[in-house]
């Protein structure tokens, strides 16, 4: 550093216009009694399957809505649709993870006050997402019995910044020859003391216990949903 | 590769502060921790891509990697964390460790020649 140059410190998070937006949306969703669930994990691991079957269970007793980030196309808002509930694409073009902003936009014209749960699907990618703040209440990843138990080992930012994991196809897990003990520890050392529960949206496995605890956290879970 | 909209984020950061302060920006320190989920490599990259034709043009980043450290309330110490895929506390093995450094992401300080 030369003689004429001097140092300022400013202290500023990068991504605090993000954070301000999440921030924001936090507030209008804990305003609105809106508990919002977001759902990050690899392309592939069965993401829009299981949102399809929560929001099919979901339906009868509470009103419920999904915002889906996909890069190029609608398929999985048509899918999601199928359950019958309100559903909007993000496509988000080139940008590999969803932004508080584009989850501003999308919700332009919604009343929130006429929804219990909303879930919004990030675009497929494990790296991406775990820094950018959605203003959610409950971060879900998720990932399948065919992808690896060390999975979690290999993305641990993502999974240390999830609230809960969720082992997915787990009616594929013999033929897979699926270590749960493996997996499990994998999850503990990135994510210590985080809750998992092992799913099948396909059989219906693990669904209602899963389904129980949302519910639950929904009603009580609201104090502890600070920010990241 | 979301280091570009990482990237864009600090140059849009520093140039408001610039504007703040007045003169020319010539380093911009950051601080990154090991659990923030950007890759150094690609974010200089990014970075050295974005800031072309801007008034940055020619303004440093200067990265400091930030290691991990935890807190466990059963030691009742400090532990530095040896790895990102063992984040429980490495000395009694406790689960409920918070990491309080390695999560950062954030722009500490500017050169400005005045």
């Amino acid at each position: 550093m030369s003689a004429n140059t001097r140092l300022v410190q400013i202290r500023q998070h990068v991504l605090k216009r993000n954070d301000v937006a999440a921030r924001a949306l936090r507030a209008r969703f804990h305003e609105a009694g809106t508990y919002v669930v977001s759902l990050v994990s690899s392309p592939g691991a069965g993401k829009t399957a299981f949102l399809e079957k929560v929001l099919g269970s979901l339906r009868d007793r509470y009103r419920v809505a999904a915002l889906v980030g996909d890069l190029a196309t609608d398929n999985d808002a048509q899918r999601l649709a199928r359950a019958q509930v309100a559903v909007k694409q993000i496509v988000t073009g080139t940008v590999c993870h969803l932004e508080a902003e584009m989850i501003a936009s999308a919700l332009e014209g919604w009343h929130l006050e006429e929804l219990d749960f909303l879930f919004i699907e990030n675009v497929g990618n494990l790296v991406c997402p775990a820094t950018f703040d959605l203003g959610e209440d409950l971060r879900l990843v998720l990932f399948s019995v065919t992808e690896g138990e060390d999975k979690p080992l290999k993305y641990p930012t993502i999974f240390n910044t999830a609230d809960v994991a969720l082992i997915t196809k787990m009616d594929m897990a013999v033929a897979a020859e699926f270590n749960a003990p493996a997996a499990h520890r994998s999850i503990q050392s990135v994510r210590p003391g985080m809750e998992v529960f092992e799913v099948s949206a396909k059989s219906g496995q693990g669904m209602e216990e899963w389904l129980n605890f949302l519910q639950s956290r929904r009603s009580t879970g609201r104090s502890d949903s600070a920010s990241p | 590769m979301h280091e570009l909209s990482i990237a864009l984020s600090i140059l849009e950061l520093v140039e408001e502060q610039a504007e703040l302060q007045g003169g020319r920006v010539a380093a911009v320190h950051l601080k990154l921790g090991r659990l923030s989920g950007v890759v150094k490599e690609a974010l200089v990259s990014a970075y050295e891509m974005v800031r072309e034709g801007t008034p940055l043009a020619q303004t440093e980043l200067v990265i400091e990697e930030v290691p991990l450290v935890a807190h466990c309330p059963v030691c009742v110490a400090d532990h530095p964390l040896p790895s990102v895929q063992q984040l429980g506390c490495p000395v009694c093995g406790d689960l409920t460790a918070q990491i309080i450094s390695g999560r950062e992401l954030e722009v500490y300080a500017l050169e400005i020649e005045s």
